[in-house]
């Protein structure tokens, strides 16, 4: 171990420092005073969490603690995505909790704490380290997705999450174990360098499939689904505007590297298996998607259906496919936090406006706010100079690349099954309000400094990725390199070896 | 000059873009909005009036290119330019954007800001759909003329918009996906977006049949939803009718036919000719069928809609029967279309904000208290119709010559029925609505005629019609000299990327 083993691990550090810092202060207050600042604090350090993942884009690629923790421009891509959700969920946070809300602290110190461990679940490449980051994320989104206390869905939501996703962890669990069982490893490149001559091939595809069901179940691909709809409906916006994208960018990122870094050589297995989860998800989702009245649970259903369109990305070859991914993933997740940013406005932090037909008119009662949800909905279509297209065309154009042209017709038509659903919501937006209607006179809220910034922000990030997607694909596509990735034609012998314990230059 | 004509499409298709941009930031107030579209939509048309002037008739390849990488990897080029083939299309929505704006004057009474801006960006994209020589833009644009329309069908619907609105994305968005894979499939195979590559290349016989099949039928398909070619017209009816004037006016039938042309007859010859006889036997059926259930209509937007389907069905003939004569015809009558819809959109808008109703029956007599209204719309029916020294009849008479002479007689017959079936309810249409006794309601009313506003529209769009039906030869020169790859011995003038050449050698090599 060395001093610089620490600035591998930055970003981790300060998000840490954060949380215990804003769960001190919150302990140390009286009940009485308003707990809004604490929100600043975790706004900064998120803010220094990502200033610290761009500055490890100095250091050289390689890993610390003992090959546990790596850096690399593919694990600073997915934290600065992650920091950027995180600070925008907070931003939204910050104007839309109610003043006098139980425990703020408490809400800002857990998302904190859940940045650390999806920052740790990109960076790992130990699977204890993996299990234990998950886990950390884990806890944190389990408690928030209860936050509301007081209704009845929110711990229904809450228990609902985590006796699932603690059968998943299960389920990946076991899957490490048998891998250790099989190569003696838990090391990513390790366990990749010794795969190829292992004896026992039936267990390594167990292992494999196994690790697979508890990743797919966090990325809410169907059929690992059923939890998402009413884990949304019950947890408050925001949450969900968190829930929606952050855990899903680090667990995806966690799927690239088992799949394309640790097990490249069973390709024939698992290709097969995502193809087969992809076409489900999309199909599920949007058909499902169609059938909803409430926003959040068709929102929902839209989030399995990307999913779906992320793992046709997987379809494409070596680095094509991991760069679509990755884009695609930065791209949802500004088009979906920043619809959730809308929802939580329009509907209110209480969701007494939850249905389709409760936001007819918003775009006369609040020009702006249909306006916005007009533009993330278009966006989520996937209409061309917006991010969402541009994330669909990548990662098709990596399954029609990787020869999956069924695939991507299949994902195509969905897509346009589901503009049904998303244009439903943004014609009830922008149709005249219904003057006899007492629901479409309840005043919007103000939007505040904080929101705005939030909004703004994810804006800013969904027209740029669909305008000059350049600079973010190139960035993706470093990512991709980095991930070791073995030629495609080459025999099983010649995976790299990995670059241990590397000291890095100063 | 020079700078100019390097820079005047991207002007085109920015000038549109930074008026919505404008009327987005300054407030809803009056009229601000409207006189701010108005400005906008006049330098816009101005800038295209730019492409005629300068156009050198005869050169082959595009004018006024602009060839800039734009993402460098998939490869997609900022590529834009006109020929014969667009340059007058480019000019065309430049003259509709302000007679859009005059005729949304009155009607759009609220939400004037969102509605100009969209209605603003919705110019850019059809510039843009012009314009585009790589694929992915020209895709991007095709896709993005759906959304302001969809929108503004939604907020300003007549009866159920929302409802309307869904029916027209999904009927144009649905195809649109297989058009994707289609693009992307080609990626794959050639490695370029590049229209002018893709057009050797396919042309070269580099890529297999069998896929090239599907992927021409991908591309055709999305052009014949947007169109309409029969049977796949039922969004258009319910477009026309819950759609405001000047949206309708705008969209209809160019962006299809106009693709049909480009990215279906040029750049897949040997596959329009394998599908050719079926498009004739399609169009044939729609041009009888659009006119027949025309003639039957009581709202007269419906009567427009089934006419539209009639009379862009007879274009389509003109373009897949596959001879010169014919696709001149089709380009022109594309024109043509364009300035009679105009004016007849702006027409049944000025009765419809006045009357309030667009059902046929309830009209009557309508000319002795609107006599200059009733006066265009004689003009405009009957330039509808085909009659000669009127602008319909060029374009029909080259179409269904060349079907005579070049096709079929039997489908050109059948084609011509239609002619007199167009006399029957465009005639009757202007009975009904202006001759005869004065009905309840429009006695009831107080008319009114033609503003000044309506007026500056009609009365140039009508000076249009009657120039075009009397000397086509404006227009046709540089249609015919600049439209015809294999006339003038057209080639590309880029540079080959390294897949494009490796495969023409492979071609080579196997020959």
């Amino acid at each position: 171990m060395n001093p610089y083993d620490n600035l591998r691990l930055l970003p981790e550090i300060i998000l840490t420092i954060t949380g215990v810092i804003v769960m001190l202060i919150d302990a140390t207050l009286a009940t009485g005073i308003a707990r809004r600042p604490l929100g600043w604090i975790a706004a900064i350090g998120t803010t220094a969490a990502l200033w610290a993942s761009l500055y490890q884009l100095r250091l050289p690629t390689g890993t610390a603690y003992f090959g546990t923790v790596e850096t690399s421009p593919f694990t600073v891509f997915f934290h600065v995505l992650i920091c950027g959700i995180v600070l925008v969920t907070i931003l939204l946070a910050l104007d839309t909790l109610p003043e006098d809300s139980h425990h703020q602290g408490e809400y800002y110190a857990l998302v904190s704490f859940g940045a650390v461990g999806m920052c740790l679940l990109t960076g790992a490449v130990e699977l204890l380290v993996v299990f234990i980051a998950l886990e950390i994320s884990s806890i944190s989104t389990y408690v928030l997705a209860g936050y509301r206390k007081q209704t009845g869905k929110g711990p229904e939501a809450a228990i609902k999450y985590f006796l699932l996703g603690s059968f998943a962890t299960a389920f990946l669990l076991y899957g490490i174990a048998l891998i250790f069982g099989v190569t003696g490893s838990t090391q990513v490149y390790e366990i990749a360098h010794r795969v190829p001559a292992a004896q026992n091939h039936t267990m390594v595809v167990t292992a494999l499939v196994l690790m697979l069901v508890g990743i797919l179940f966090k990325v809410s691909a169907a059929p690992f689904h059923v939890w998402t709809p009413d884990v949304y409906e019950g947890a408050p916006s925001p949450v969900v505007a968190l829930l929606s994208t952050a855990p899903k960018a680090a667990v995806f990122a966690l799927l690239l590297r088992v799949v394309y870094e640790m097990l490249p050589t069973l390709r024939s297995v698992w290709s097969p298996l995502l193809w087969v989860v992809a076409v489900l998800s999309m199909t599920v989702g949007n058909l499902a998607a169609l059938r909803q009245e409430n926003v959040k649970r068709m929102l929902a259903y839209s989030s399995i259906a990307h999913a779906g369109y992320l793992l046709a990305a997987f379809a494409g070859l070596g680095t094509t496919g991991v760069a679509a991914a990755a884009f695609y993933i930065a791209a949802y997740a500004a088009m979906n936090v920043g619809i959730f940013a809308v929802v939580t406005l329009a509907s209110g932090y209480d969701e007494h406006l939850p249905l389709v037909r409760d936001f007819r008119g918003l775009l006369y009662r609040s020009p702006l706010l249909g306006s916005l949800l007009i533009f993330f909905l278009i966006s989520l279509v996937g209409i061309p100079f917006t991010g969402g297209f541009f994330g669909k065309f990548y990662s098709f154009s990596a399954a029609v690349g990787g020869g999956a042209v069924v695939l991507a017709i299949i994902g195509l038509l969905n897509s346009g099954l589901a503009s049904a659903y998303y244009l439903r919501l943004a014609f009830a937006a922008a149709q005249r309000p219904d003057d006899q209607d007492a629901r479409s006179r309840v005043p919007l809220p103000q939007i505040g400094i904080a929101v705005g910034a939030a909004l703004l922000f994810t804006v800013g990030a969904t027209l740029s990725l669909g305008i000059v997607p350049g600079d973010a694909l190139r960035a993706a596509e470093t990512a991709a390199h980095t991930l070791q990735i073995p030629l495609a034609d080459d025999t099983t012998t010649e995976v790299t070896l990995p670059q241990q314990h590397q000291q890095p230059q100063p | 000059m020079n700078a100019l004509n390097d820079s005047i499409l991207t002007l085109i298709l920015l000038v549109p873009l930074a008026g919505a941009a404008l009327i987005a930031i300054l407030p809803d107030r009056g009229k601000l909005s409207a006189w701010i579209a108005l400005l906008t939509a006049l330098v816009s048309f101005g800038l295209t009036l730019h492409l005629p002037a300068h156009f050198v008739v005869g050169r082959p390849g595009f004018q006024f290119a602009v060839n800039s990488p734009w993402i460098q990897n998939p490869a997609i080029f900022y590529h834009v330019g006109v020929d014969g083939l667009s340059l007058w299309l480019v000019v065309l929505t430049g003259l509709l954007a302000p007679v859009g704006v005059l005729a949304s004057w009155n009607a759009i009474k609220e939400r004037r800001k969102l509605y100009y801006a969209l209605f603003m960006v919705q110019q850019t994209a059809m510039f843009g759909v012009f314009i585009s020589l790589d694929l992915m833009v020209y895709y991007g644009f095709w896709e993005l003329s759906l959304v302001p329309m969809a929108i503004i069908i939604a907020m300003y619907g007549r009866k159920d918009g929302p409802k309307a609105a869904l029916k027209f994305f999904l009927f144009t968005f649905i195809p649109s996906a297989p058009l994707l894979v289609a693009i992307l499939w080609l990626y794959a195979r050639t490695g370029t977006f590049s229209f002018s590559e893709l057009q050797l290349l396919i042309a070269s016989g580099a890529l297999p049949a069998g896929p090239l099949f599907w992927t021409a039928l991908a591309f055709l398909f999305a052009f014949a939803v947007k169109v309409p070619i029969f049977p796949l017209h039922g969004w258009l009816a319910e477009t026309f009718s819950e759609a405001p004037v000047a949206l309708a006016m705008v969209v209809a039938g160019k962006l299809g036919l106009y693709s049909m042309l480009r990215f279906h007859v040029a750049l897949f010859p040997a596959q329009t000719r394998a599908i050719a006889p079926l498009l004739i036997a399609l169009t044939v059926i729609g041009i009888l069928y659009g006119a027949c259930l025309a003639l039957v209509q009581r709202d007269f937007w419906r009567l427009i809609a089934f006419a539209t389907v009639s009379h862009f069905s007879l274009t389509t003939l003109g373009i897949y029967g596959l001879t010169l004569t014919g696709r001149d015809g089709a380009i022109y009558q594309i024109l043509n279309q364009g300035v009679i819809e105009g004016a007849l959109f702006v027409l049944l808008g000025v009765l419809e904000t006045r009357y309030a109703s667009s059902q046929i029956a309830s009209y009557g007599g309508v000319a002795s208290k609107l006599p200059r209204t009733a006066t265009f719309f004689v003009i405009t029916a009957l330039a509808m119709v085909g009659l000669p020294m009127l602008n319909g009849f060029v374009g029909e008479f080259m179409i269904l010559s060349s079907t005579f002479t070049g096709v079929s007689r039997g489908w050109a017959i059948a084609a011509a029925i239609s002619v007199i079936l167009g006399a029957a309810y465009m005639l009757s249409l202007v009975q009904n609505l202006f001759y005869g006794p004065e009905s309840n309601m429009t006695s009831s009313k107080p008319g009114v005629d033609l503003n000044f506003g309506e007026l500056a529209v009609l009365a140039p769009l009508a000076v249009l019609m009657l120039v075009m039906g009397l000397a086509p030869s404006i227009w046709m020169q540089s249609i015919e000299k600049s439209a015809h790859p294999t006339q003038t011995g057209w080639t590309t003038t880029l540079p080959l990327r390294a897949p494009v050449a490796n495969a023409l050698k492979n071609t080579e090599a196997g020959q």
